[in-house]
């Protein structure tokens, strides 16, 4: 099991906190007390079945030692380096985490600032350059202003200007004149109405709402669905968060009315989380079955959905399986050959990069939507349902995206990872 | 005979001092403020060189270019384009725009531009 670096200082934690000798919890693993003692130091690997026996004398759950309790911190060090393309020792970032935990958070701190900046001048550059009212308002003043200097070079370079004439100039620079200050004055409303530069680099929308949901345990009940969450949504930073959060309550509550959680709940005991039997029982779209399982406490399930291009929409993580942040997935997720043939149901069992002999069970649908009719576009969109899985069998190996992903012959790979690679030197 | 400019340009002041700069500068200018008047006029009269403003009403100034460009009449007829934009100088150029100035323009800019392309195409203001 391709553990932390320092899964063994925090065996040796665990073992302190309970007070036990390493003599004492080597003899219950079957080890030497000199093997345990390497092991502990950080000097040996742990094979898995070493790493369950020790887990068992510890009586402790063998995934906690493998995720340690900065988990989400050591990710996000990795997402920088990852996105800063810098030769930072990704492979001691746990290492560095454990020791300096301080520092560690205040680096994936000054990273995420750095990001929402980065997105406030991307925000700020898309408005300059694509915002049709800012567009039209500059427009309106630069012709007005260049209305005004012909009229106003002619007036005074034209010494001989026929009476006429210079009358109709100057009524003419009196109305471009009025122009240009009523297009100043709309335009330094039109800026002054917008909201500020901190609305809009926060965060991603997507990633704002999923904030959102995950504060809520991403649950939210029928009941609470029916009597209005107006107000937390209103409490989203920015609009784009908030329009993507009012989608996402729109579709719960019809996905809520098509298939109520006590429905769902008795389906779900009589037939198990199988999307398309429920789907066929219950009446009801497989995606819609997905998405309402997706939200069950009990079942701990993950789900990603994407679009026609592939992009991630929608990302609820389950444990032992981490999903990009940034840029695309690992394409061998089944959801990706979903998307390629609509109406085919992919089901697999899939071990994750980078998160030892944990498994999966992944369910992957898509489906076609026409919003205008036959001669409009085809809308694609596809959802993977992400369960744990506890079976034996073959295994799909896959990862979360390139860049971040361990393997080392993969046939899918689109370009280098930031981490060591397994088999190469 | 004077060299014949067809001015498009939809805002009025602009066009009137335009207008009245080149035919100071005796040029002959037939000025419309929208594309498909102006492609009409162009049929009737071909002019010399077509000054064309980037936006329009109705039909955009790269429509306009590009109907000129589909008729034999005026495939060569020298246009320089005016826009309030930069960025769309690439965008001008590829359409087959052979000058293009940004507002706000000088009246010494555009009259040396307009006479600098006659004088190209072998008329003379």
């Amino acid at each position: 099991m391709p553990l932390s670096a320092l899964t063994g200082t925090k065996l040796r934690d665990l073992r302190l906190a309970q007070g036990m000798r390493q003599a004492e919890v080597a003899q219950r693993a079957g080890i030497s007390a000199s093997y345990l003692n390497l092991i502990e130091h950080n000097r040996r690997k742990i094979t898995p079945e070493v790493m369950e026996r020790l887990a068992d004398a510890l009586q402790i759950d063998r995934a906690a030692l493998a995720e340690g309790r900065n988990a989400a911190l050591v990710e996000d060090l990795r997402s920088a380096a990852a996105r800063s393309g810098t030769m930072a020792e990704v492979e001691r970032v746990e290492e560095f985490v454990d020791r300096f935990p301080g520092w560690a958070g205040l680096l994936a701190t000054l990273d995420a600032r750095t990001l929402a900046l980065e997105r406030a001048v991307e925000a700020l550059n898309d408005r300059m350059s694509h915002d049709p009212h800012l567009s039209a308002s500059l427009h309106e003043l630069l012709s007005s202003l260049s209305a005004v200097r012909a009229t106003a070079a002619i007036l005074a370079e034209t010494p001989d200007l026929d009476a006429d004439w210079a009358a109709r100039f100057h009524r003419n620079l009196h109305q471009d004149s009025e122009r240009l200050a009523a297009g100043a004055e709309a335009l330094v409303g039109f800026l002054d109405a917008r909201q500020g530069i901190e609305e809009q680099g926060i965060a991603a929308p997507q990633e704002e709402v999923e904030d959102w949901l995950r504060s809520r345990g991403w649950r939210i009940a029928d009941a609470e669905l029916a009597a209005g969450l107006e107000a937390e949504v209103a409490g989203l930073a920015s609009s784009a968060a908030r329009s993507l959060a009012g989608g996402f309550l729109a579709r719960a509550r019809s996905d809520a009315e098509v298939l109520p959680e006590s429905a769902l709940a008795a389906g779900l005991a009589a037939l198990g989380p199988d999307p398309l039997l429920l789907s066929d029982r219950l009446g009801v779209s497989p995606l819609v079955v997905m998405r309402r399982l997706a939200g069950m406490a009990d079942l701990q399930a993950g789900l990603v959905t994407c679009d026609g291009s592939g992009t991630l929409t929608f990302r609820k993580p389950t444990t032992g399986f981490p999903l990009p942040r940034f840029g695309a997935a690992c394409p061998l997720w089944p959801l990706y050959a979903a998307l390629g043939r609509p109406g085919q149901p992919f089901e697999a069992r899939v071990q994750m990069a980078g998160q030892g002999e944990r498994r999966h069970r992944v369910v992957a649908w898509a489906e076609t939507r026409h919003p205008r009719g036959l001669r409009g576009p085809e809308l694609r969109e596809a959802a993977m349902l992400i369960l744990p899985d506890e079976g034996e069998g073959p295994v799909l190996p896959i990862g979360s995206s390139c860049r971040v992903c361990v393997r080392g012959d993969c046939p899918a790979r689109r370009e280098p990872s930031i981490l060591p690679v397994e088999g190469l030197a | 005979m004077a060299a014949h400019v067809l001015l498009i340009e939809d805002e009025p002041n602009i066009a009137e001092a335009i207008r009245f700069l080149l035919t100071r500068d005796g040029l002959r200018v037939s000025h419309a403020g929208e594309g498909a008047a102006a492609l009409v006029l162009a049929r009737q009269d071909p002019p010399d060189l077509v000054i064309l403003d980037h936006m329009l009403p109705g039909m955009s100034g790269l429509e306009v270019l590009a109907s000129l460009r589909a008729d034999p009449a005026s495939r060569t007829t020298p246009v320089i384009m005016l826009t309030a934009r930069g960025r769309d100088r690439e965008v001008a150029e590829q359409a087959g725009a052979d000058r293009f100035m940004t507002k706000p323009f000088s009246n010494a800019e555009i009259l040396a531009e307009v006479r600098a392309m006659l004088a190209q195409s072998g008329r003379t203001p």
